[in-house]
């Protein structure tokens, strides 16, 4: 299996060392490439969209011509994991806290509606644990994350936490091969989801 | 007890004191889920800038700019860095409301400098909610000594360094994110192209003689930092935090080179709004530090700029030693 990762902006490297542990502990043989245009697209088995800054990683996809063939592709069943900015990209509705309407490119390809920088600034950025349905307790690190506050048709949330102002949240949502999460575990170094997204590429 | 049962003890250890922050947390009320502030999550911050520019600007209109070229963040200043040497006088930190107002404006996260040493502009700018502070050599040191502890923040710190010595002794203070010095409002890339080589020298014996623990340990003693985080530097062969090149940034070839000799991201200060094409350079400055790699797409950013545009620049030799801001806080 070949993985790509979307290196044009953000924590793509974290992704790559975790995909390649994922796929050791799997026993899964198969490279993980750094994406950034579209040469290698048609080739991939699955795609990571790293954590990073939303707003730069749409612009540099649409500057490099991906736009209209990432979002054919994975709407057509491309395995794809968004973590942090990966989950705002992927999410066809996006507001911002402070902001309010936000005028962002994005791929708008997964049941959602996002809230950016949803927990406050990064002085309010933490860690936890958090029970991730079929997989158990993971340590999660959310950065500027956003939240997942609305989910429907055939998206599903796998697990939820309890914020003080936005009440019982989702942060993690599945729909068809796309997994999107607020939180990055490549930068807690949990292997779960990177594990579960090996799974559906193997179905 | 085994190596590895000992790292089991330790790693145990650790999640017990995550455990106390966040009960911690919880007691005292904080604003925030779980446990704020942890090393992991203030290093893990700065690693979403990679492949990123942060742009220095002065108000919003400027912040709206450079997020609309895709900045990954902004630094909010009184005054860009060519204009303090213009000025000269004591140099601070910015307006509260001027930050204010950015924050307010934009969606990317904004950073603001202090001075080095002063403790209580680098509170004030926690408070209102910056969210990377940049201990800067640009303003006018408060402390010649000593630096602040950023291990008692919740922010993140980024600090300037000329050499490896000189960043791990950040590091250690509890820096979560390093850039070179440059010499800042010059837009000559000279000084920081000799930082960020310097970095690699040292880094390049360091990861050859990882094994060579009397080196190790003298290396650590003469640049004043423990023999743990040399022996970290020296296995991973690089920082163990984000590294941006900084100071005289001025061209989407700059910072492409500047990515190419290693660095993680680029800082742009007067290069963007001291340019009469600030939009289009933005732009071209973000292109060419994500596809660095391609010669076509760093083509095609420096083609989206004039070099009549660009800002004029000062020739570095031209500059009395007392002009130099790089030497400042190297303690």
């Amino acid at each position: 299996m070949r993985i790509g990762v979307l290196g044009l902006q953000g924590d793509y490297e974290e992704h790559i060392y975790l995909l390649k542990k994922a796929m050791g502990k799997k026993g899964v043989s198969g490279e993980v490439i750094p994406v950034k245009d579209r040469s290698v697209l048609r080739r991939l088995s699955g795609i990571v969209i790293p954590g990073g800054e939303s707003t730069v990683i749409g612009r540099l996809i649409e500057r490099s011509g991906m736009t209209e063939e990432l979002r054919e592709m994975i709407s057509q069943g491309l395995p794809t994991l968004g973590t942090c900015a990966g989950a705002i990209l992927m999410a066809k509705r996006v507001r911002d806290r402070v902001v309010g309407e936000v005028t962002q490119p994005l791929l708008s390809v997964m049941s959602i509606g996002v809230v950016r920088n949803a927990f406050g600034r990064q002085r309010e950025s933490f860690e936890t644990e958090v029970d991730v349905e079929g997989v158990g307790r993971i340590r999660a690190v959310f950065i500027r994350a956003p939240a997942i506050v609305e989910i429907w048709g055939n998206a599903r949330s796998l697990s939820s936490i309890e914020a003080p102002d936005l009440g019982r949240i989702s942060i993690l949502a599945v729909e068809g091969n796309m997994i999107a999460s607020a939180f990055h575990p490549e930068i807690s170094g949990e292997t779960a989801l990177h594990e579960m997204f090996i799974d559906i590429i193997k179905k | 007890m085994s190596w590895v049962e000992a790292t089991g003890y330790l790693e145990r250890l650790r999640d017990l004191f995550y455990g106390l922050a966040e009960i911690r947390d919880t007691i005292k009320r904080e604003r925030c889920i779980g446990s704020c502030g942890t090393v992991r999550v203030k290093i893990g911050f700065p690693t979403m800038f990679r492949n990123g520019v942060i742009m220095d600007v002065t108000n919003p209109e400027q912040a709206g700019i450079a997020e609309d070229a895709g900045a990954v963040g902004v630094m909010v200043l009184d005054k860009l860095p060519y204009d303090v040497r213009k000025s000269g006088g004591v140099a601070r930190m910015a307006d509260v409301k001027a930050i204010e107002d950015v924050m307010n404006s934009i969606t990317i996260p904004v950073s603001a400098k202090c001075r080095i040493g002063h403790y209580m502009e680098a509170v004030i700018l926690e408070e209102i909610g910056v969210d990377l502070i940049d201990e800067s050599e640009v303003l006018t040191p408060a402390d010649d000594q000593h630096h602040i502890n950023k291990w008692i923040f919740k922010v993140p710190f980024v600090n300037g360094a000329r050499d490896l010595p000189e960043a791990l002794r950040r590091i250690s203070e509890g820096a979560s994110m390093i850039r070179t010095k440059g010499e800042a409002g010059t837009g000559n890339v000279a000084e920081a192209v000799r930082h960020m080589k310097a970095f690699n020298n040292d880094l390049r014996t360091l990861a050859s003689r990882r094994d060579d623990e009397e080196f190790l340990r003298d290396y650590a003693r003469s640049s004043k930092v423990s023999y743990e985080l040399v022996k970290l530097v020296a296995d991973l062969g690089r920082l163990p935090v984000i590294n941006f090149a900084a100071g005289g940034i001025a061209t989407p070839a700059d910072a492409a080179l500047m990515i190419w000799l290693g660095a993680d991201g680029v800082f742009v200060g007067s290069g963007i709004f001291k340019s009469s094409d600030p939009r289009a350079r933005a732009e071209a400055i973000v292109l060419a530090t994500s596809r660095w790699d391609d010669p076509e797409a760093v083509v095609e950013a420096q083609r989206m700029v004039s070099e009549k545009s660009a800002m004029q620049g000062i020739d570095i030799k031209s500059l009395k030693p007392e002009e130099l801001l790089q030497v400042r806080g190297s303690a």
